[in-house]
């Protein structure tokens, strides 16, 4: 690896170029994914780990990003813990739904994209910055899209500019679309935006959004094999995040718990 | 071609030693101090976008006095430096010694190879763990290093107000006490007191629950400090 200090960094070309993810092509370029020059059948790519169900939605205070906990590689569950609901920096998170070692990467990749441009300009990037940054890492990962491992993330963010909450989804090409209120992706998006539907309302409060968030992730995983449902015996709930005005946190386990067991109780 | 006139290596290093020092002491200082939770930097600055002082990893600060470009320069390649190190292995083995070495490796290059020396010198300051585990790199325009402990000022006063420090320096001060301190000895080479909006400031605090342990002071909390 490059472990020197090559001056003057300014040698070449007009400014600065402050992508983390072009600093990695340039010096370390094996060790990004969109390298690998392999043909990989479509029967292997489905035994790779994949995560599963993730949402988003906008609430009074900004915006919630969840996601279960399930990765299957084909018919097995492959872990039933995994963490698919990051912060991507102080006012956004990213959710990732798809091949889920080339995912865990790329959520990597982004927030130390996001982390490196702050220090180098002294600037964070704008939340519309952040979204088109994030479609052109999904698009870099095209190649490995068409062979099945595709990646495709939900971005939640709270824009400072604008005073409100806003989420974007993705598709396999890098198309980066922006959602008025909620947006769900995954093997079991289909049943959890069919419960979005009936119970999102806008302004929920911080309280209800979590609650609707988690329902949506039950419904899910009562219809779709590849996503967990909660599991108050292990503990294992569903990751919540809440992006508002005051920055991006994790929502407590407590508090998560507390919203799992009302909606099975309500249903019990 | 034509002939270039032989100089003795000697008189080569004492021309750009000179070049360097007559660059760096034109220019304002930069005063580092450790205090109870961590590390202070603060320097004299009437831009409030164009920094002396900045983040470069978790738990890793930089500052630096000269030619504004250069250690502009120093700081960007120190930030890749430190950021495809963490990438690679892992957060908590990107280190200031191995950012200082790399300093004072392009440095020195720089001041034996190049036609002219970077007029800079830096401050790579660092907090880990406990008080033990502060560390301050002060590292020259031709590459030497000094490991400095306690307090250190770089720039154009750095030997008048390095002799105020060392009077004055206390362990254990809170921030308050050494951001006031700080100021004041930046001032006092010419009696001046330096306004508020006319400082930098920049910490390590150890305290911090985030990751990254660096904060600016902002002029709002800078001016409540100094008028306390």
């Amino acid at each position: 690896m490059s472990d020197r200090l090559d001056l003057p960094v300014s040698g070449l070309g007009f400014g600065m170029n402050p992508s983390f993810a072009d600093l990695v092509r340039r010096e370390r370029p094996e060790a990004l994914p969109q390298t690998m020059r392999v043909d990989i059948t479509a029967a292997a790519a489905a035994q790779v780990p994949h995560g599963t169900t993730v949402l988003g939605m906008k609430y009074a205070d900004g915006v919630i990003v969840a996601g279960d906990r399930r990765a299957t590689a084909g018919y097995t569950i492959a872990d039933e813990k995994m963490r698919k609901v990051f912060p991507a920096d102080d006012y956004s998170a990213i959710a990732i739904a798809g091949a889920a070692g080339m995912a865990v990467e790329m959520v990597k990749l982004f927030q130390l994209e996001l982390e490196h441009y702050e220090k180098l300009t002294g600037d964070r990037l704008s939340l519309e910055g952040k979204a088109n940054r994030l479609g052109q890492l999904i698009r870099e990962n095209f190649p490995l899209a068409m062979q099945g491992l595709v990646v495709v993330p939900l971005f939640g963010g709270y824009d400072l500019r604008r005073g409100e909450g806003r989420i974007f989804h993705y598709d396999a090409t890098g198309g980066r679309w922006e959602e008025d209120d909620y947006q769900s992706t995954g093997s079991g998006s289909q049943p959890a935006k069919n419960s979005l539907k009936k119970r999102w309302r806008r302004d929920l409060d911080r309280a209800a959004a979590i609650r609707v968030a988690v329902e949506a992730l039950l419904d899910a995983s009562e219809d779709d094999v590849a996503t967990g449902g909660p599991n108050p015996i292990r503990k294992i709930y569903p990751i919540v995040l809440a992006v508002t005005a005051e920055g991006a946190d994790e929502v407590p386990e407590s508090e998560v718990e507390a919203a799992v067991t009302a909606v099975l109780e309500e249903r019990s | 071609m034509g002939f270039m006139p032989y100089v003795a290596p000697e008189q080569m290093m004492k021309d750009r030693s000179e070049y360097a020092h007559k660059g760096i002491a034109r220019g304002r200082s930069v005063i580092g101090l450790e205090f109870a939770d961590g590390l202070l930097f603060v320097a004299e600055n009437p831009s409030a976008t164009l920094h002396k002082i900045s983040e470069i990893y978790d738990r890793i600060a930089f500052a630096g006095v000269g030619k504004y470009s250069e250690f502009e320069d120093l700081r960007i390649a120190g930030i890749r430096l430190a950021d495809l190190r963490g990438f690679s292995y892992g957060r908590e083995d990107v280190k200031a010694r191995d950012l200082a070495n790399a300093y004072s490796q392009a440095l020195s290059n720089i001041f034996t190879q190049q036609m002219k020396p970077y007029e800079v010198e830096i401050l790579v300051g660092e907090v880990d763990g406990d008080a033990s585990g502060t560390a301050i790199y002060h590292v020259l325009f031709d590459g030497s290093v000094n490991d400095e402990h306690g307090f250190v000022a770089i720039g154009g006063h750095a030997e008048d107000l390095a002799e105020t420090l060392k009077a004055r320096y206390a362990e254990g001060w809170d921030l308050a006490t050494a951001v006031r301190t700080g100021v004041e000895v930046l001032g006092s080479p010419d009696g001046r007191t330096i306004d508020a909006d006319a400082i930098e400031a920049g910490v390590l605090d150890r305290t911090r629950t985030h990751r990254r342990k660096f904060r600016r002071l902002e002029e709002a909390e800078m001016t409540a400090i100094l008028a306390g």
